[in-house]
């Protein structure tokens, strides 16, 4: 794929701390328009923390985030960012698609209604529309048939394949993943990976933290390893993945195997 | 006690009996006489109570008849469900709204909230219904304006608070304190993920709370508040202080009257307490049927619907 389109998420200089504890040490980070960037890591190393930093669910301390060039949970006011109101937060949100490790399916909607529910409340599609689209969304990722079902009916491989069909209702710029396969059997691991593949193939561009190294290997663009808040190491997966330059990425990829 | 033997083969005789043809045949289950003999002894205690509340001439059932559905009885029941129904409403209501405060990110709010079921749950009803019934020796005029500015429209506090607004004035504010409680604990029973997912979709806050958040708590709310509301529905007999003539306050007022009837007055407002609180129940299942969609794997059957199973399946079975 190119290596010089522009770029999809800037990071610069993300700082976050919790109870002193810098979680983001100085991160700058960028993931490209229709790329798969993976971001890897050992636990605690602040890979999740970035990832929701990117849509404003984590504020930062200082540094700030732009996708497509648009400053996200903040605005430039006097030389200094300040902090947007819920509401403009959210409208940003509503473009930015989020998968959430648990799924977070709302468990008392419908699949159906959970992915009709924001197209029709945040960008004013009508109902129909938005659920004839739904209904072609849930076809892509398998599920056609389970579109009256109720999540807790499904197992765990359909929720997370509905949750990314959900994120995909709002027609999203951008697709955040945060540990999307680690809450799943493994024998269900793989029919979540395939759809994550069909997404990359088609172009979209996603961001996606992973403990599955096969398929960053595979389908990533590019990757990010994190430790201690701070990048330690970055770039192709056959670079990073396969012969890293630093001690630390090595001894952590040799943990893995 | 008994040696342990160790495990040893069965005897030849035994192996000779288990047959192909025994593994055909259902296996007889465990009996259990104990079962029939406690439920025998529990039949025969309710019976014996049974037989002496329709015995004793001292319950004076003809009275019961006769008072059961006189107009003055049936006028203190309907107050009870006015008052009930109303407390239950502006109750809810405050609820919500101190709940919400309570776990709003503002601390006044907090505090505010925090302050009025630590006060409201700490007074009895008692006490606060009888402080509203004499509150005009507190203020004797109420007005609407500028606080602690000029006012636009007075009243006087005596025409406002007649004793029914008094009643149900107390009762709401001590039924929002509780309330507030039962809510809280049903917005903090949903799991925190699903708000996050809920603002990553870009959902209004409102939405959030009115879509995602609320229909949850509901779940977990129900059970309690049904409780509440049981106890709403007796606790307002308290109100028969203020001389507002309620089932109670009428029964009690018939008993002082008619001297010797007590008894059968008594089991009236009692039967119809009952009746009324089994109502609630019955209303009580059906609401949290309706809620547990998505709950449960498949929603449980109504009782008629598994009265309507049982039926046909003895219709199968002849």
């Amino acid at each position: 794929m190119t290596t010089l389109t522009r770029p999809a998420v800037s990071v610069r200089g993300a700082v976050k701390s919790y109870n002193g504890l810098r979680v983001l040490d100085d991160i700058d980070f960028i993931a490209r328009t229709g790329e798969v960037t993976a971001i890897i890591g050992p636990s605690g190393s602040g890979k999740s923390t970035l990832l929701r930093a990117i849509n404003h669910l984590e504020p930062l301390d200082s540094g700030f985030v732009t996708v497509d060039g648009e400053l996200i949970g903040v605005r430039l006011y006097r030389g200094r960012l300040r902090e947007l109101s819920e509401r403009a937060i959210l409208r940003q949100r509503s473009r930015i698609g989020f998968v959430f490790q648990n799924f977070n399916l709302f468990p008392h909607l419908s699949v159906l209604a959970n992915l009709v529910e924001a197209p029709v409340v945040t960008q004013g599609v009508p109902r129909a529309e938005a659920a004839a689209r739904a209904r072609e969304l849930l076809a892509r990722v398998g599920l056609a048939d389970k579109a009256d079902a109720y999540p807790r009916q499904l197992s765990g491989g359909q929720q997370q394949r509905v949750a990314i069909a959900r994120a995909l209702a709002l027609r999203p710029r951008l697709l955040l993943f945060d540990e999307p396969t680690s809450a799943l059997d493994p024998e269900l691991v793989g029919e979540v990976l395939a759809v994550l593949r069909d997404l990359a193939a088609s172009g979209t561009t996603m961001v996606v933290v992973t403990h599955e190294i096969g398929f960053a290997r595979d389908v990533a663009d590019h990757v990010v390893f994190l430790d201690a808040g701070r990048v330690v190491e970055q770039g192709p997966p056959a670079e990073v993945l396969v012969s890293p330059r630093e001690e630390r990425t090595r001894e952590f990829l040799g943990k893995l195997i | 006690m008994t040696p342990i033997s160790p495990p040893s083969a069965p005897p030849a005789a035994a192996e000779d009996e288990l047959s192909p043809t025994l593994a055909s045949k259902k296996v007889v289950p465990l009996r259990h006489p104990w079962r029939w003999v406690a439920g025998a002894v529990a039949l025969v205690v309710l019976a014996q109570a049974a037989h002496a509340l329709v015995t004793n001439p001292a319950f004076q059932w003809d009275a019961f008849g006769y008072w059961f559905f006189r107009p003055v009885v049936l006028e203190g029941l309907v107050l009870t469900l006015e008052l009930t129904g109303l407390a239950a409403v502006f109750g809810l209501l405050g609820g919500i709204v101190l709940a919400l405060m309570r776990l709003s990110r503002n601390p006044v709010l907090r505090a505010v909230s925090w302050g009025y079921v630590w006060i409201f749950r700490s007074i009895p009803l008692i006490v606060l219904l009888l402080f509203l019934a004499n509150v005009t020796a507190l203020y004797s005029t109420l007005s609407l304006g500028i606080p602690f500015g000029p006012s636009f429209v007075e009243f006087s506090a005596n025409d406002l608070l007649s004793f029914f607004v008094v009643a149900v004035l107390g009762l709401s504010l001590n039924e929002a304190a509780y309330a507030a409680e039962i809510v809280r604990s049903g917005i903090i029973s949903v799991d925190q993920g699903q708000l996050e997912a809920a603002s990553a979709l870009g959902l209004p806050k409102w939405r959030q709370y009115r879509r995602i958040i609320l229909p949850q708590a509901t779940r977990a709310i129900i059970p309690s508040y049904a409780n509440q509301l049981i106890g709403l529905l007796k606790g307002t007999s308290v109100v028969y202080i203020t001389s507002l003539l309620e089932l109670f306050g009428v029964v009690q007022t018939q008993a002082s009257t008619n001297s010797g009837q007590i008894i059968p007055l008594l089991m009236v407002g009692t039967v119809w307490y009952v009746i009324l609180t089994s109502l609630l129940s019955v209303v009580q299942y059906y609401v949290e049927r309706h809620f547990s969609r998505g709950a449960l794997r498949t929603v449980p059957p109504t009782p008629f619907q598994r009265f309507r199973a049982r039926l046909r399946a003895v219709g199968v079975a002849r």
